[in-house]
């Protein structure tokens, strides 16, 4: 026994506590930015030259004094502007134009990345195992999620200050491009903190991913309630509310800055506070234990879909619901907020009155109704890829399910799952506009039915990720890409001035701008046949390729 | 129109036979997978299925199950066309998987159950049986599990079918030793009641334990295939032996490898159907002593595996001197 004790290391130095537990982020954030080499910077050039490029069209579309002056007056007039928008501050100047026509899509963009991205690094890390790997190396505790706020970070600010760096770069006043740079970056910070919590709640990476989604379109939703009622505090709830409440080129007011930078910190905090709390690949919410036998339900492969699709469906349709009767209740006040001044009156007179307003209004939100859900049907389409490798399609199609009522049993979740989801919300936005204006019987239908025409054109959308999926299923994901095409070419190209062609490519360009404009069958039969054409090939696609 | 190249009417599979391959390619891209393999399962024998990693073991297997479409040759599974006919053969047989991934939110009974009734009901009795046998807590979920714990997931699934073919890829990859006890107990029995079983494994004890016949394949093709006893003959048998006189003439025999001779004491290996003529030699010679060491089935699968690679040499080679130098970095 003597002879073989067990090595006892020599005197160690004593590491210091901080620094054990951030050991090896260095490394980790290299790993990190190694793994997002092209995805992160092509993302940060786009959003930046999104921006930049709405600025230079300024000039060509409003070139003189007066057709500003129309344009600050018309967009005062619509408040559909303000839901989509928020509100706009300057529209003399190319840098107040951009901050208010592209703040909300940059901020969006860079917060969901930025969230994505500390998913990536962290959450995700550990669902597959690899955290374990890197964890039994010199890796401190706190090393995976510092990495992953800091790649995230490292994205916020670079978007930020490329995008400051273009906008000042086509002519903007490099002041106020400083600001929106920094709204625009701070706001990727919020939904750094953000995801860097949700990852320590979700139990999945996509349930993190899901959370911080979600919390982004809550807060969109506040700003777009506190910008078009006489409830405007709402908006200084939102940090969505924030990054046009800097008044970029207008005031420039500084100190709103201090507000996502706090929250930031607050979040990240809260984060390092939970983390400590929870075992690697384990959550805060437990898992409860699950039943030793099936229920009688669970005997197809439709059942097993239904099983996989409820949550992320559910949660849509809930959204989406209170989405309509926000709106929808918003909608019959939209006439009034407008001032009444005598230009106003005549641009009011212009729409069709009040009511022509209120249909403007609600046209425009079921083109964005349309234009978000239909990122559900391309997310129920995803499941069948993330089945795919995950490599659990394997065992279902080496039972008596053949592959065409496997994907059946999906594709009815990301069709009638997309009805779904438009129709619970048509008819809320229906039933909260009936009410408001006091005529449910006459209102319901109308808009419902304006509602349920976006359908063709999101499932196109979903058509041509089907086909994605059954012809190359290895650029599956490029699905989003093409969605998020379709959603610029049909929000920015007309500013843009875009050829007709390229705007034609949008599903979204075709559907006929109801309530507030004819109704014509022509072109919803022309998006259902070529979703219908697109889904067929898809279908046909995947039933010769090979699976995994 | 996309060619057919499995054609259904010259079968490579004869009436007695659960799987019949002949001539079986496979390429993805450049990389060719298989490059016309054979395989020939009758009916109710445990037919082993060994091959080196990357060798298209689990290709050949993703064929067979129709999920991956064969480039050229026959491949003909309970007297259908796996590709075409996929979902209707596979009511008759059970697969699991090496690698198994669960869905996160269903319990492991659940998926038993569910993986069962699709494929047309499950054995409840047998359910109920192979879990206590596998020591499986089936509330647990998905992720929850380790990955012997999936494994046998997968393994309850499979077995409790009322199925005529087994096909199983590395099916005791994450078990323990007694685990491994319980699959072979189960294997026996499955066996005895007449169904067909394709075992892919590494791990020969089981091979040798299960297996009436095996085939080895290496780079896409068949290299060997025929009873273990046939295979043995294919074994050298190492000889040690202290003689009375000089050791002449032993390099001369066929079939004798590895000679190496010091004073009167000689060491060879012998391929085994020629030990029979060594032996005379050495008698001859005279005998003071003498150690065998019979032959053992990881000598001719290691053969197998390594012989005639002088590249396989050349990337082991250039490995090692990588981790060499990984290792003395500072």
């Amino acid at each position: 026994m003597t002879a073989n004790v067990t090595h006892v290391p020599a005197t160690h130095e004593k590491p210091s506590r901080t620094a054990g537990a951030l050991a090896g982020t260095g490394h980790l954030v290299r790993l990190a930015l190694r793994r997002d080499r092209i995805v992160l910077p092509v993302w940060a050039l786009v959003i930046a030259f999104l921006a930049a490029s709405g600025a230079s069209a300024f000039e060509a579309l409003y070139p003189n004094p007066a057709e500003r002056a129309g344009l600050t007056a018309s967009v005062a007039a619509n408040p559909s502007f303000a839901i989509m928008f928020g509100p706009a501050y300057d529209l003399e100047t190319a840098g107040g134009f951009t901050a208010w026509r592209f703040g909300t899509i940059a901020a969006l963009l860079t917060s969901l990345i930025a969230a994505f991205t500390v998913t990536r690094h962290t959450r995700q890390e550990e669902d597959t195992g690899r955290q374990e790997l890197l964890s039994s190396a010199v890796v401190g505790r706190y090393a995976p999620l510092t990495a992953g706020v800091t790649t995230a970070g490292l994205f916020s600010l670079t978007t930020g200050a490329l995008l400051a760096a273009m906008v000042t770069g086509v002519g903007a006043d490099a002041t106020g491009s400083v600001a929106f740079g920094a709204a625009v970056a701070l706001c990727g910070l919020v939904f750094t903190g953000v995801a860097a919590v949700t990852a320590q709640l979700a139990e999945y990476s996509r349930t993190a991913n899901t959370l911080a989604g979600s919390t982004f379109g809550v807060l969109f939703l506040l700003r777009a309630a506190g910008d078009t009622s006489d409830a405007e505090w709402l908006s200084w709830l939102s940090p969505v509310g924030w990054v046009h409440r800097v008044r970029a080129f207008a005031e420039n007011e500084w100190w709103v800055l201090a507000l996502p930078a706090a929250t930031t910190l607050g979040l990240c905090a809260a984060a390092y506070a939970l983390l400590p709390r929870r075992d690697v690949g384990m959550s805060l919410i437990p898992g409860r234990p699950g039943r030793a036998t099936a229920g009688a339900g669970l005997r197809t492969s439709l059942a097993l879909s239904w099983r996989l699709h409820r949550g992320a469906l559910i949660g849509w349709i809930v959204g989406f619901g209170v989405m309509g009767m926000l709106f929808g209740t918003l909608a019959s006040g939209v006439g009034d907020i407008v001032g009444d001044s005598a230009e106003m009156k005549r641009m009011l007179q212009q729409m069709g009155g009040a009511r022509g307003i209120e249909d403007a209004f609600l046209s425009s939100i079921t083109g964005m109704v349309a234009m978000i859900g239909s990122m559900y049907a391309v997310q129920a389409t995803l499941r069948m890829r993330y089945e795919e490798t995950a490599l659990r399609v394997e065992p279902l199609l080496t039972t008596g399910v053949g592959r065409l009522r496997w994907l059946g049993g999906h594709l009815l979740f990301v069709l009638a799952g997309t009805a779904a989801v438009l129709a619970v919300c048509g008819a809320l936005l229906g039933l909260g506009y009936g009410l408001s204006s006091g005529d449910v019987g006459g209102e319901w239908p109308r808009v419902f039915g304006a509602t349920l025409a976006q359908l063709p054109a999101m499932w196109v959308v979903a058509g041509a990720a089907v086909l994605l999926f059954g012809l190359v299923p290895r650029a599956t994901v490029a699905a989003w890409a093409l969605a998020a095409a379709f959603v610029l070419i049909s929000m920015f190209g007309p500013i843009l001035e875009l050829p007709q062609a390229v705007l034609n490519v949008s599903p979204f360009a075709h559907v006929p701008q109801l309530p507030h404009a004819e109704f014509s069958a022509t072109p919803l039969l022309w998006l259902t046949a070529t979703a219908a054409a697109l889904v067929a090939m898809g279908v046909t696609a995947l039933r010769r390729r090979d699976i995994g | 129109m996309t060619h057919n190249a499995v054609s259904s009417a010259p079968s490579g599979a004869t009436a007695h036979e659960a799987i019949g391959v002949a001539g079986l390619r496979k390429t993805f891209g450049r990389t060719t997978a298989l490059d016309g393999l054979d395989l020939h399962v009758e009916t109710g024998e445990v037919h082993g299925f060994l091959g080196p990693n990357g060798s298209g073991k689990s290709t050949t297997i993703r064929v067979l199950l129709g999920l991956l479409r064969a480039d050229g040759g026959d491949v003909r599974l309970l007297d259908g066309d796996p590709w075409r006919q996929a979902a209707t053969l596979h009511r008759r047989l059970a697969y699991v998987p090496g690698d198994v991934n669960l869905w996160p939110n269903l319990s492991g009974g659940e998926v038993i159950d569910l993986l069962g009734r699709l494929r047309g009901g499950l054995d409840k009795r047998r359910r109920a049986e192979l879990i206590e046998r596998f020591e499986l807590d089936p509330t647990k979920k998905g992720r929850t599990y380790s990955k012997g714990n999936r494994q046998k997931v997968a393994l309850v699934a499979g077995l409790a079918s009322d199925v005529e073919l087994l096909i199983l890829d590395e099916p005791t990859s994450g078990l323990d030793p007694l685990m491994e006890a319980a699959f072979q107990e189960t294997i026996r029995e499955v066996r005895g009641e007449g169904r067909t079983v394709l075992l892919s494994s590494h791990i020969l004890a089981e091979v040798e334990a299960l297996c009436d016949r095996v085939s080895i394949i290496r780079a896409g093709r068949t290299v060997e295939t025929g009873t273990l006893d046939d295979l043995r003959h294919l074994t050298r048998t190492s000889i040690s032996a202290e003689l009375a006189g000089h050791p002449n003439g032993l390099a001369t025999l066929p079939h004798v490898h590895d000679l190496r001779v010091d004073g009167n004491t000689v060491r060879f290996d012998v391929d085994t159907d020629s030990l029979d003529e060594a032996l005379r030699r050495l008698t001859d010679i005279g005998v003071r002593s003498l150690t065998s060491t019979p032959p053992t089935l990881e000598e001719l699968f290691l053969r197998h595996y390594t012989d005639e690679l002088p590249a396989t040499e050349a990337e082991r080679a250039e490995t090692a001197g990588r981790e060499e130098k990984t290792r003395t970095a500072p």
